[in-house]
């Protein structure tokens, strides 16, 4: 092991003092401890070539059982989906069903290559094609994409449709894509990568979007309105038949966010009231893991006019089937691609688990979902609304936002957030959307039962009176759980990024 | 809240000193970002700047800015050291956290103090 | 109701504590003519009919695990995956947990990425490293972000080498789209020429970034240190793509002096799964970490006097600063990043090592025994990694259908990209595939000069 206060030093002078509670995996690192090996090459041997070979190399050398240990160790620091409530506003935490993992992993799927001949993996063309007629149906949308990679990237791939399909129609003066103030900084993030001006549109005093600002907004400049519908309010815009006919009018297109899809499978196709191109996520909505960060997976839904933009490739049928044969899928280019988004055909281990998912829920089981979802929150809006101020006196959807505030106290959102992890859940979603003050974003998702969300409620009703009575414990929490309030400042003037630098490591 | 008053203020925050040319943010602003971890000035000496162009991108823990030209003018100067240390915007905003300095600047439109004094206390509510 | 645990007794009461009577009253914003439409779906299958449905879907595939040995690479390797890596992944604690916002309950993620930082510094010599992008190519295209935005916008040319890899260039063509930029460098037509002139050729005051991969997409290793001597003395910045595998044995990007290493992850104990979710890894040095997109997590202490890390430089990311971010990406490939760290501290320096030797060695015994063949030939005569490109008696595509009524998966068709090497096979050899397996191969392609 190396010695410790060469380690120590490497690591900052504030750190000296830093008590450890698990060694990185370069802490555990022993000179010569080998995990797992491989045999020795049984060709004859080819030189290598000299002037091209590195002098060391740097990893750490652990014993499968130091390894194993290490992330058991560190997997009992997370708080997760399958050990507690996650009321994340605008994330849609739900159960992750374990079905779905053994279907991502079956040898079929997992050991086929992305560039075998399409004879070859007909099974997963079938899936990936049968997904996007699935998708299409539940969205109303004439034809789908599965190949962006998260909900940013398929943000990022309708904007470039969007744009594509001015341009191809001489419409060079659109420049501008209008935003919500309540939208996510995904949205105009990915107008901004695509070129265009961003210019806000303002919600009004119920939560919808501003129609007076909307229609001065509109003109001949516009690209279009990127709306998320419920928005990050969690409220259904009560104009959106008016919204879309605004923006249509002056020759803009409807981008809807569908991160809240949760709210309208089998309630509402997002095409039928006029929506051009959407994206899905398909790690809210469809249930695939979040993955402590990622790999998310975005398909995006287009209307007919708009589908000879999408990606390519896209699945589609070669060769028509029959009677006695089936179809043969394989990849198809449409007529006027924007281009790939990423290499090969997008996140298919999260395909297969959505395909899983919808199949097992069926066109009734979605509608349940749907529903179960908006029941909840609004179940929680009902017990929180006398104890915080919900800005919008309306029924929520899937979600809704509160002030993290109590009168009488100086606690703030942040400070309500952290003393929730004393009660041993994960804080909802906070100061976001920017609309709200100290704003507390609750979507509680569909798999909860009443019992759990009597008991968050009971939580923040408790925090309420604490605050009021004992504000301390609300300031110094979290104190139950395994870490308590980071430096953040420090984290951020005193970069560490790496566990030590490489020179303090020698090759033994 | 410190508001010098041989200084005058925009209604984005930033100072602007007619004698020397120099501005920055103001301490108003440096508090509302609190911690700030980074700092870009975004102009180069030569430059001819607008009131209103953005002169520099300010990020904090928590957020990020951008500080805008509080008066029209040619830039003479920027303060290199705000890349090493940009600690400094908060601790000295109006002294060593001065961004960029220019020549040919007029403060007309600007506030004076007690102006910008009461345009604080209006958004604290 | 698969997964909704809530009973009618429930519901009932919670209808009344909301004030409805039933859950239709909570859809009335919903404009009435679209609102509850008949989803034209296959009713809901039960688990176990899903399971079987599934498992007929995934049968009707050929697969590398009996059906098929694979001689294709062209980004994507068939690599051994150490069974500790699933079982870690599989942890409800890693997989079902968010993106680590709250730090005081998310230490295991927060340190798995940041050791996952460590080690791919470790491995591609450089600084700093993000918490990942969505794979290798996209990797490459906020390399070029980075680059734009580093130079704020004023150097709009990026120089881009035909041998990167084909998929890679077209991403970063879509991505540029809204750009302003000018690609060039890649003319497909430029492969058969083998250095590096023509490219540094084109650098000059205007371009912001350089792109080449290594090894090249064409599997051979160039040193880049003069190529990028050459573009520093322009100002101009230089992104390799590498293979984290070869990365083991070769001179890393970061001792050329590159100022950006990218590169598709897969390789590190993540399968071959269809093309996704795969890994894409950014690295850069510390002076370029603001413009870098991404999270990155770093090391702080908590109010208990406790080591610990942090999602830090939050403020350059899209959810604070939304249009002026240098990218918008938001959810990333944790899960993968977690893989590659379990691998590789799995394998560990020696392993690793063990790995990349096997590939070279095999692939140079498959070059030497293919090379002997009549009609075939190396085209190239660089020094390779553990893919080379073939030459044939025949157009590949035929070649490749021969192979496969074999039960082999031949190499890459190059003249699906590259019209000059339409004969050309891009053949990977890792090591997985067994000696055995090369000698069939070369056997099956023997028949094929014989026709």
């Amino acid at each position: 092991m190396t010695d410790s206060s060469t380690l120590r030093q490497a690591q900052g002078d504030a750190s000296l003092n830093a008590k450890i509670v698990e060694p990185t995996l370069f802490d555990l690192s022993s000179p010569g401890r080998v995990g797992v090996s491989f045999p020795d090459p049984d060709v004859p041997r080819a030189e290598l070539p000299e002037s091209l070979l590195r002098a060391d190399l740097p990893l750490p050398e652990l014993a499968e059982v130091d390894v194993v240990r290490h992330y058991m160790r560190l997997s009992q620091f997370n708080y997760s989906v399958d050990g507690g409530f996650y009321p994340l506003g605008s994330c849609t935490m739900k159960y992750n069903p374990k079905i779905n993992e053994d279907t991502c992993r079956l040898p079929g799927f997992t050991a086929t290559h992305p560039l075998q001949p399409i004879e070859t993996v007909q099974g997963n063309l079938a899936l990936m094609f049968t997904l996007q007629e699935w998708l299409k149906e539940i969205s109303g949308f004439a034809a789908v994409t599965l190949q962006p990679a998260a909900g940013a990237h398929g943000e990022l791939t309708g904007v470039l449709i969007m744009r594509a399909y001015h341009k191809a129609r001489r419409d060079a003066k659109r420049v501008k894509m209008l935003i919500p103030d309540a939208a996510h900084g995904t949205n105009p993030a990915s107008s901004a990568m695509s070129g265009l001006q961003v210019m806000q549109i303002p919600s009004d005093a119920r939560g919808n979007v501003d129609l007076a600002a909307l229609r001065s907004a509109c003109d001949e400049t516009v690209v279009g309105l990127m709306l998320t519908n419920p928005n990050t309010l969690g409220l259904f815009d009560e104009h959106i038949e008016e919204v879309v006919k605004i923006v249509h009018d002056c020759g803009g297109l409807m981008y809807g966010d569908g991160a809240n899809l949760n709210a309208l499978l089998g309630i509402l196709r997002p095409a039928d009231v006029g929506f051009d191109v959407m994206h899905f996520n398909l790690h809210k909505t469809f249930a695939v893991p979040h993955g402590g960060g990622g790999p998310g997976s975005g398909p995006v839904g287009v209307a007919a006019h708009l589908a000879d933009f999408l990606p390519a490739p896209i699945v589609g049928i070669v060769e028509e089937g029959s009677d006695e044969e089936p179809p043969l899928f394989g990849f198809i280019t449409p007529a006027k691609t924007i281009g790939r988004v990423k290499a090969f055909h997008g996140q298919f281990g999260a395909l297969v688990r959505a395909f899983t998912y919808i199949a097992m829920h069926g066109p009734d089981g979605l509608r349940e979902i749907a529903e179960y979802a908006v029941l909840n929150a609004n179940y929680l809006l009902a017990r929180l609304r006398k104890t915080y101020h919900v800005p919008y006196d309306r029924i929520c959807m899937h979600e809704f936002v509160a002030e993290g505030k109590v009168e009488g106290s100086d606690v703030r959102a942040l400070d309500i957030a952290k003393r929730l992890m004393d009660y041993d859940f994960h804080p909802p979603t906070n100061y976001f959307p920017h609309i709200v003050h100290e704003a507390l974003m609750i979507e509680p998702t569909e798999t909860e039962n009443k019992d759990t969300l009597d008991r968050f409620a009971d939580a923040l009703i408790k925090i309420a009176e604490e605050a009021k009575a004992q504000p301390e414990l609300l300031h110094d929490a979290p104190t139950k759980t395994p870490f308590g309030r980071m430096d953040e400042v420090k984290a951020a003037r005193e970069l560490v990024l790496c566990c030590w630098l490489p020179e303090n490591y020698s090759d033994q | 809240m410190n508001i010098p008053t041989n200084l005058k203020y925009t209604k984005t925050d930033e100072w602007f000193d007619p004698l020397s040319g120099k501005m920055g943010l103001s301490d108003y602003a440096q508090s509302q970002l609190s911690d700030i971890v980074f700092v870009e000035i975004l102009v180069e000496v030569g430059d001819a700047i607008e009131a209103g162009k953005a002169i520099a991108s300010v990020e904090s823990v928590k957020a990020a800015a951008e500080a805008y030209a509080s008066a029209s003018g040619k830039v003479t100067a920027v303060n290199e050291g705000l890349a090493n240390t940009p600690e400094i915007l908060n601790k000295d905003p109006y002294g060593k956290g001065w961004m960029v300095q220019i020549e040919g600047g007029d403060a007309f439109d600007l506030m004076d103090a007690a102006a910008y004094q009461k345009y604080c206390e209006e958004r604290a509510h | 109701m698969n997964y909704i645990p809530i009973s009618p007794k429930e519901r009932e009461a919670m209808l009344a504590a909301i004030g409805v009577k039933s859950t239709e009253e909570l859809f009335r914003d919903v404009p009435k003519k679209h609102r509850f439409p008949k989803l034209d779906l296959p009713p809901a299958l039960t688990e176990m009919e899903a399971a079987a449905e599934l498992e007929e879907l995934a049968a009707s595939n050929e697969n590398l695990r009996g059906d098929l040995v694979s001689f294709l690479g062209a980004g994507a390797y068939n690599h051994y995956i150490p069974s500790v890596v699933d079982h870690i992944l599989r942890r409800g604690e890693f997989y079902t947990a968010y993106t680590p916002y709250q730090p005081e309950i998310s230490q295991g993620t927060l340190q798995a990425i940041f050791e996952y930082q460590s080690l791919m510094c470790a491995l591609t010599g450089m600084e700093v490293s993000n918490a990942s992008h969505y794979d290798g190519a996209t990797a490459v295209a906020e390399a070029v972000s980075m680059a734009y935005a580093q130079f704020r916008g004023k150097r709009t040319k990026v120089v881009i080498s035909p041998a990167v890899h084909p998929q890679y260039r077209e991403t970063l063509r879509t991505y540029a789209q809204g750009m302003g930029l000018q690609l060039t460098g890649d003319d497909p037509s430029d492969v058969l020429i083998s250095n590096l002139d023509s490219l540094i050729s084109l650098i000059d005051a205007n371009t912001a970034l350089v792109i080449v991969q290594y090894p090249d997409f064409f599997g051979r290793i160039y040193d880049y240190t003069s190529l990028i001597e050459a573009a520093h003395a322009q100002g101009t910045l230089v992104c390799v793509a590498a293979n984290p595998t070869a990365l083991a044995l070769l001179k890393t990007p970061g001792e050329m002096g590159a100022d950006i290493v990218v590169g598709e992850g897969q390789p590190l104990g993540i399968p071959l799964a269809y093309g996704g979710p795969y890994l894409g890894f950014f690295t850069t040095r510390k002076q370029y970490i603001h413009k870098m997109a991404g999270r990155l997590v770093g090391e702080t202490i908590d109010n208990r006097g406790q080591r610990a890390y942090v999602l830090t430089l939050t403020a350059r990311e899209q959810h604070i600063k939304r249009e002026r971010a240098t990218s918008n990406i938001c959810s990333n490939q944790g899960l993968m990043a977690l893989a590659a760290a379990v691998y590789l501290s799995l394998v560990g320096k020696r392993g690793l090592r063990q790995v990349a030797e096997l590939c070279y060695q095999r692939a140079h015994y498959a070059a030497d025994q293919l090379g002997k063949i009549k009609g075939y030939g190396l085209q190239f005569p660089a020094p390779f990694f553990h893919e080379f490109v073939l030459r044939c008696p025949q157009p590949a595509a035929e070649i490749n259908e021969h192979l496969l009524e074999h039960g082999i998966l031949g190499g890459y068709d190059l003249g699906q990209d590259y019209p000059a090497l339409n004969n050309h096979l891009l053949i990977a050899v890792t090591e997985m595939n067994s000696k055995e397996e090369i000698d069939a191969l070369v056997e099956v392609l023997s028949e094929v000069e014989h026709d």
